[in-house]
């Protein structure tokens, strides 16, 4: 807790964006596992994580948001090792870098797994990650409050920092997650759970971004990561485009900082461009 | 009849239990089985899917709802297949290749199923020749792809592509949803129709097979 508040302790920081995109533009292939370029391609996952921090990110994550074994096969120790190390070469200490840990996408309440197998998961997950280095460990994308709480269980076990961030995109207000949650059972649950951060990334776009950020911060006192994507993607011709610019994106900076956010970058189909924007947007309303 | 008031409420509430003593209790009074679907079971999970499209109902409620409408479905199948009445439709579904998350996939078959269809269910990460193997194989009428993540719906278009070259486009229907899945993307790369929600994709369903 206090390592996350010591690295606040100068303000609002910076993250960065998209990682699936990005590696899709450096030649990934639709429909493979972008982790597995973490031993396959590690130049051009490296790449991605220096374009972040040539941009201004603080907080790089790390390409391994599937790499648990209830969501991908094989290898996922030497997986999730190499996307620490991937980015903390490439942050050479000028960033933090933050563990991504995604959710297992299966579903508890469903009785697809148990809350063993997932807290055993995460667990290996977690401590590969610790091992490698990484400075914090980031639960992200999360929609089941079960599966987050067993996340952060496990996580903590490793004596890293630990943030649980939710996706809020479903409900008339998109301020649900997939599974009805709110902000604020989403606050209190991970209160309870222990967790150093709370969160709201990926979602229905950087729009309702602040009112979900504002309901976290009056239900808690936790730091909040905010990471909204680049709005809803459309398809043109045979390429995946988003229709949110980085200057739109930025826009939303003071909003989202005057509603509490502590961490800011950006999800899906945001780019190192964006990031460039919202340092810039830090700057000017300095 | 009360049996089946009983049963469409539990349903409704995703109480298994409840609703496989009703289902039970209107066999005992007399009710066909399928007379207990197409009366029933159809309405009640259409309510289902109408609350979850209000944005009532979120998940957690909808998978309960299926599993109370299946155990229902455990009593009946059986006697149905005795009288041999047919499915609405056939459908195989599975989230399509590389991508492996199969939350939405399941919901939308449990959906089908409430929906009166027969589900073959291939499971995620499903390369076009499986679809298209099962297809063939199990006499299908509808294809239902699932794609969680930006990076994997262009899976989709391989799959489309692939019923194409196979020859087989012709003889079935094919449908796409998921979380970055647009009705403009779903026009794109040529399927017959885009459902935004589990609900929707029940209603879609039944419109192909009925064109």
């Amino acid at each position: 807790m206090n390592r996350l508040r010591d690295w606040l302790s100068g303000g609002l920081l910076i993250a960065d964006g998209a990682w699936g995109t990005e590696l899709q533009s450096r030649g990934l292939a639709p429909g493979s596992a972008p982790d597995a370029w973490n031993l396959d391609h590690p130049d051009l996952v490296e790449a991605v994580a220096a374009a972040y921090v040539a941009a201004g990110s603080e907080i790089i994550l790390t390409n391994t948001f599937r790499a648990n074994s209830l969501a991908m096969d094989g290898g996922l120790d030497a997986i999730n090792r190499a996307g620490v190390e991937l980015s903390k070469r490439a942050a050479a200490g000028r960033a933090l870098v933050f563990a991504s840990i995604g959710p297992t996408g299966k579903m508890l309440m469903a009785g697809e797994i148990t809350e063993e197998q997932a807290r055993a998961a995460f667990a290996a997950q977690a401590a590969s990650l610790a091992a490698a280095g990484a400075d914090a460990l980031l639960i992200e994308t999360m929609s089941d409050i079960d599966e987050a709480r067993v996340a952060v269980a496990a996580s903590k076990t490793t004596g890293l920092p630990v943030i649980a961030s939710f996706a809020f995109d479903s409900g008339k207000h998109k301020d649900r997650t997939m599974m009805g949650a709110t902000p604020e059972a989403v606050a209190g649950a991970m209160v309870e759970a222990g967790a150093d951060g709370i969160g709201a990334n990926c979602g229905a776009g950087i729009e309702y971004a602040a009112s979900i950020c504002r309901r976290l911060r009056a239900a808690c006192d936790l730091p909040i990561w905010i990471k909204p994507n680049a709005g809803l993607p459309r398809m043109d011709e045979t390429t995946i485009r988003y229709d949110t610019t980085p200057v739109l994106f930025a826009s939303h900076y003071a909003a989202l900082r005057d509603a509490g956010a502590s961490f800011l970058g950006g999800c899906c189909g945001s780019t190192p461009d964006f990031i460039r924007a919202l340092v810039k947007a830090r700057c000017a309303s300095n | 009849m009360p049996e089946l008031e009983t049963l469409h409420q539990a349903v409704i509430d995703g109480d298994w239990k409840g609703a496989a003593a009703a289902t039970r209790a209107a066999l005992d009074a007399g009710e066909p089985p399928l007379a207990i679907v197409t009366g029933c079971l159809v309405p009640a999970m259409d309510e289902v899917g109408r609350r979850f499209e209000c944005e009532e109902y979120f998940v957690p409620e909808m998978l309960l709802s299926a599993r109370a409408m299946k155990a229902s479905m455990e009593i009946l199948r059986p006697l149905l297949v005795a009288t041999g009445a047919q499915p609405t439709g056939r459908v195989v579904i599975g989230t399509v290749k590389g991508d492996l998350h199969d939350i939405g996939k399941n919901l939308v078959a449990s959906m089908l199923e409430g929906g009166g269809f027969e589900v073959i269910d291939l499971g995620a990460d499903v390369a076009p020749e499986r679809f298209i193997e099962a297809a063939r194989t199990r006499n299908a009428n509808l294809v239902a792809l699932s794609a969680l993540l930006t990076v994997t719906m262009t899976s989709m278009k391989t799959t489309i592509d692939a019923f194409h070259a196979a020859g087989l486009r012709g003889q079935v229907k094919i449908m796409v949803g998921g979380a970055p899945v647009t009705q403009q993307y779903a026009d794109s790369i040529g399927a017959d129709g885009y459902g935004e929600s589990a609900g929707a994709a029940v209603a879609l369903a039944r419109r192909l097979v009925a064109a």
